[in-house]
């Protein structure tokens, strides 16, 4: 084990003489996660409409009212003919083009029926989604005032009304950064991870000391650890500072057990390191490596249900996300931190990431030769 | 003189794909010898250095280093070989003296040890004063005298060097020969490839590859009068042409 001691102080050593490595670890991810936090914004508002009201009704300016009412709508621009307002979607001015026909209020009054047309700008499905989802609700939401208004109710017994009490749970002002910043600070720390190792052990071989040290008695499994070390500590490091980061300037909620955090962290980044190391083993350059890591992350990333929901994607890609380290890491991180799960409800999670670490590392134990075949 | 067997290769085999680039070579260098390993480029010369060190796995035949067998007992092997590869193998970003313990500290040496003895190290090879710069920064002949050191840090039985002298000014050259007249008058098997055949002059035998075979092997002496020449060089080029 004295081997291992001597590997770390060389890795340590060398990381902090070098000028350029120093500010990707411990300056970079912080830029990136402050900078990710704040752009990545689900929250849709400030939807441009544009309204066309051929009706002048006053039922029609109440309902247009109540959209600007809302802070989803801004109300851009009007016109009168529906041929400005294709013009206006076209050049891309408007979200939402919402016409109100002629005798609106009329049909309304007299037949009890009557239909607006809505033109939804659809190139942001999710985004088009939404909207139409938000400008329906307030639509029924007028529906209704409108009837109660109309039908004159028995004295004494008001109509009948379902109202449904919500609370949103865990999140209660529906904070998208408590959602969004622990999942950032893990997908960082892992490229890091990756990365650094991934180049680390091929550097060696592009330079030539990997032979050097495969003609001495050093055990292929104490490289790997001497490996593995610095870049643990380095990760956790990361980790420390980036959790303070999104606890005292996002201000997200850490409900959950401390420990319980740092126990799968700690497995988390030896499964991580453990990948990439297995890939410098794979990689004869550094340019072959960094493309199988930027290969992997891109994957790992998009797959972790950090932007999209797992659930949400289609079967056979569920499955991809099983072996995908980031989505347990990312599972773990809002149970934890958010809803402050305990050890039973996130042992599944535990439990994949050991498997994880220790199928990584064995394979880049296993696959590093001291002797060329 | 003693007679003990350093090195044993018999019919040493490796290829590559189709290509055979040391064919059946059979040669035993004794116990403290100095063998110079001599051979065009692309001979076969480094191939072969690699699997007397156990880093390449051979396709055939047998040898044996320091009394271990290269294919099974690669371990024990290692810790009595020492190896200066061609390709300049220090830390660049690290101190002599770092470069010396960390060798130390990965062939196991006791820490208490290791730093009166890279001291030592340092003080002999007149590198005392830069024992603090990295190495980057040291020129090519002083790299090379550190490189042996760290080769030979951990006191192997056999050293196999791979061209260290190449590039390097006749001044250092032979302060780097004296080095090795040392090392071998202490005991140490030299196993050495080079270019410059005065430096073949100073091997006790010479062998000389050709396309992964080994043609000749005597002493320098004897190779001169059986090719009825006054030098290594025209042995040399008699051989190779």
């Amino acid at each position: 084990m004295k081997t291992v001691l001597y590997l770390v102080q060389k890795e340590f050593l060398q990381i902090f003489r070098n000028r350029f490595l120093l500010p990707i670890l411990f300056i970079m991810p912080f830029v990136q996660l402050i900078l990710l936090s704040y752009a990545a914004n689900f929250e849709i508002k400030h939807l441009k409409i544009h309204v066309i009201n051929q009706d002048f009704s006053p039922v029609s300016y109440q309902l247009i009212n109540k959209i600007q009412g809302s802070t989803y709508f801004d109300l851009s621009s009007a016109s009168l003919d529906v041929s400005s307002g294709y013009r206006v979607m076209e050049k891309d001015e408007a979200d939402l083009v919402l016409r109100i026909p002629p005798n609106f209020e009329k049909h309304l009054r007299k037949d009890n029926q009557t239909a607006l047309q809505l033109l939804i700008n659809a190139i942001n499905g999710t985004q088009a989604g939404l909207a139409n989802a938000y400008l329906n609700a307030i639509i029924n939401d007028f529906n209704q005032q409108l009837r109660m208004e109309s039908i004159p109710s028995p004295a004494g017994s008001p109509l009948a009304v379902v109202n449904v009490e919500y609370r949103n749970w865990f999140n209660p002002l529906l904070d998208y950064k408590f959602n969004i910043v622990p999942g950032i600070l893990v997908t960082l720390v892992t490229m890091i991870g990756v990365f650094l190792t991934g180049l680390n052990i091929v550097r060696e071989k592009e330079i030539g000391t990997i032979e050097q040290l495969n003609v001495t008695t050093m055990k292929k499994h104490h490289f790997i650890l001497g490996k593995l070390i610095p870049f643990w500590i380095i990760a956790l490091i990361d980790i420390f500072i980036g959790l303070s980061v999104a606890l005292f300037w996002f201000e997200v909620p850490f409900v959950g057990s401390f420990w319980l955090m740092m126990l799968f962290i700690n497995l988390y980044m030896i499964a991580v390191l453990g990948l990439g190391m297995f890939i410098s083993t794979i990689s004869h350059t550094q340019q072959q490596a960094m493309f199988v890591s930027f290969f992997l992350i891109i994957i790992f990333m998009l797959m972790s249900g950090l932007f999209t929901p797992i659930e949400n994607m289609p079967y056979w890609a569920q499955w991809i996300t099983r072996i995908n380290p980031i989505a347990y890491a990312v599972e773990f991180m809002r149970m934890v931190m958010l809803r402050g799960s305990g050890l039973p409800e996130v042992a599944h999670l535990i439990g994949a990431v050991t498997v994880f670490a220790i199928a990584s590392n064995t394979l880049a134990v296993w696959n590093y030769r001291k002797t060329a075949q | 003189m003693n007679h003990e067997v350093a090195i044993r290769a018999e019919g040493l085999t490796r290829k590559f794909g189709a290509f055979t680039a040391v064919d059946h070579i059979s040669f035993s260098v004794e116990k403290g010898e100095i063998f110079g390993f001599l051979g065009a480029n692309g001979a076969g010369k480094t191939t072969a250095i690699k699997m007397l060190c156990g880093l390449l796995q051979p396709s055939g035949g047998k040898a044996s280093v320091g009394g271990f067998d290269i294919f099974r007992q690669t371990g024990q092997l290692r810790r009595n070989i020492g190896y200066m590869s061609q390709r300049f193998s220090l830390y660049e970003d690290l101190s002599p003296y770092e470069n010396l313990r960390f060798y130390g500290g990965i062939y196991g040496l006791p820490r208490r040890e290791i730093k009166p003895k890279a001291e030592a190290v340092l003080k002999k090879l007149g590198l005392w004063e830069e024992k603090d710069q990295l190495v980057s920064a040291l020129p090519l002949g002083w790299k090379q005298k550190l490189a042996f050191s760290v080769a030979s840090f951990h006191e192997p039985a056999i050293v196999f060097l791979d061209e260290p002298t190449s590039g390097v000014d006749p001044v250092t050259r032979r302060q780097f020969w004296h080095m090795i007249y040392e090392a071998a008058h202490q005991g140490t098997t030299i196993f050495i490839t080079t270019h410059y055949m005065e430096e073949a002059e100073y091997c006790k035998r010479v062998s000389i590859m050709v396309s992964g075979r080994i043609q000749a092997l005597d002493t320098p002496g004897k190779l001169k009068e059986q090719y009825q020449v006054s030098s290594m060089d025209e042995v040399f080029l008699k051989l190779t042409r």
